[in-house]
């Protein structure tokens, strides 16, 4: 297990999210993290990676029309971000607090729309900035560093 | 303790085949908020819940769970079935409460 990369492997993995695809988000983060796996990353680190990919995914499927989440691997970092195309938020402050949540009862009713997606991603991220416009869309850009110590540096 | 072990142990019906069945099992986790099982669960667990959409194997997948047991005889489809079994999970189910099954592994897996 390594802390950082010992060479600039350059991955990105680029992911398509369609309207309400819940499935595709568990899919994306099964893939990034093989792919971690393989290049030898510490477990924790994945684990968290796997969260902020997952939780991200779906708050694409669950409230935009359409969307993408890319995945860029650098060799001391991982930047994690999706742009879509959708509602928006209007009050990103309210829209972290863990427990608010604008998801619909028949989402809710399948356990997801619990208002502990964005608090997930915040903790499991270094870097964390989220851009939004109501009625247009979302961007969110994540960052984990492969070092723990560097962890919430600056945050 | 295998998946095998902890399910003809607690009398749980195997509904996946040998889908899985070799899997160790060293922890458990109930809840049907998926966040919570993302942020919460641990390694090599049983997942406890009533959610039965095919999304939630992309949850179980993705913890990499030993198997999912479903409480209370609770109904499932087949497409389900069919997917776990593609994706390499097992599911189990049985009589007892979320709760009952709950404490039942857990004391299981404390004797070890």
């Amino acid at each position: 297990m390594v802390d950082s990369l010992a060479y600039t492997p350059q991955i990105t993995l680029d992911f398509e999210i369609g309207e309400k695809d819940f499935f595709v988000a568990g899919e994306c983060a099964s893939r990034v993290k093989k792919t971690l796996q393989q290049l030898g990353l510490k477990q924790d680190v994945i684990k968290r990676i796997a969260i902020i990919i997952y939780e991200a995914a779906m708050n694409v499927a669950i409230h935009a029309t359409s969307g993408r989440l890319v995945v860029h691997v650098e060799p001391d970092a991982i930047t994690i971000r999706t742009e879509d195309v959708g509602a928006g938020i209007e009050d990103i402050d309210l829209a972290m607090k863990e427990g608010y949540s604008t998801a619909s009862y028949e989402i809710r009713e399948m356990g997801f729309g619990a208002g502990m997606g964005l608090s997930n991603i915040k903790q499991c991220s270094d870097d964390l900035n989220i851009e939004s416009r109501v009625g247009v869309g979302t961007t969110l850009n994540a960052r984990v560093f492969f070092r723990d110590e560097r962890r919430h540096e600056g945050a | 303790m295998t998946v095998r072990e902890l399910a003809e142990t607690l009398g749980l019906e195997v509904l996946t085949g040998e889908t899985n069945l070799m899997r160790p099992v060293r922890s458990g986790y109930t809840s049907d908020l998926l966040s919570d099982v993302i942020a919460n669960i641990g390694d090599d667990a049983v997942w406890i819940t009533i959610q039965r959409h095919v999304n939630i194997l992309g949850v179980a997948k993705l913890k990499d769970v030993s198997a999912v047991i479903i409480p209370r005889k609770l109904e499932l489809e087949e497409s389900f079935l069919e997917k776990a079994r593609q994706e390499g999970i097992a599911v189990l189910r049985g009589a007892p409460s979320a709760f009952e099954l709950s404490a039942l592994v857990y004391e299981l897996l404390k004797r070890g």
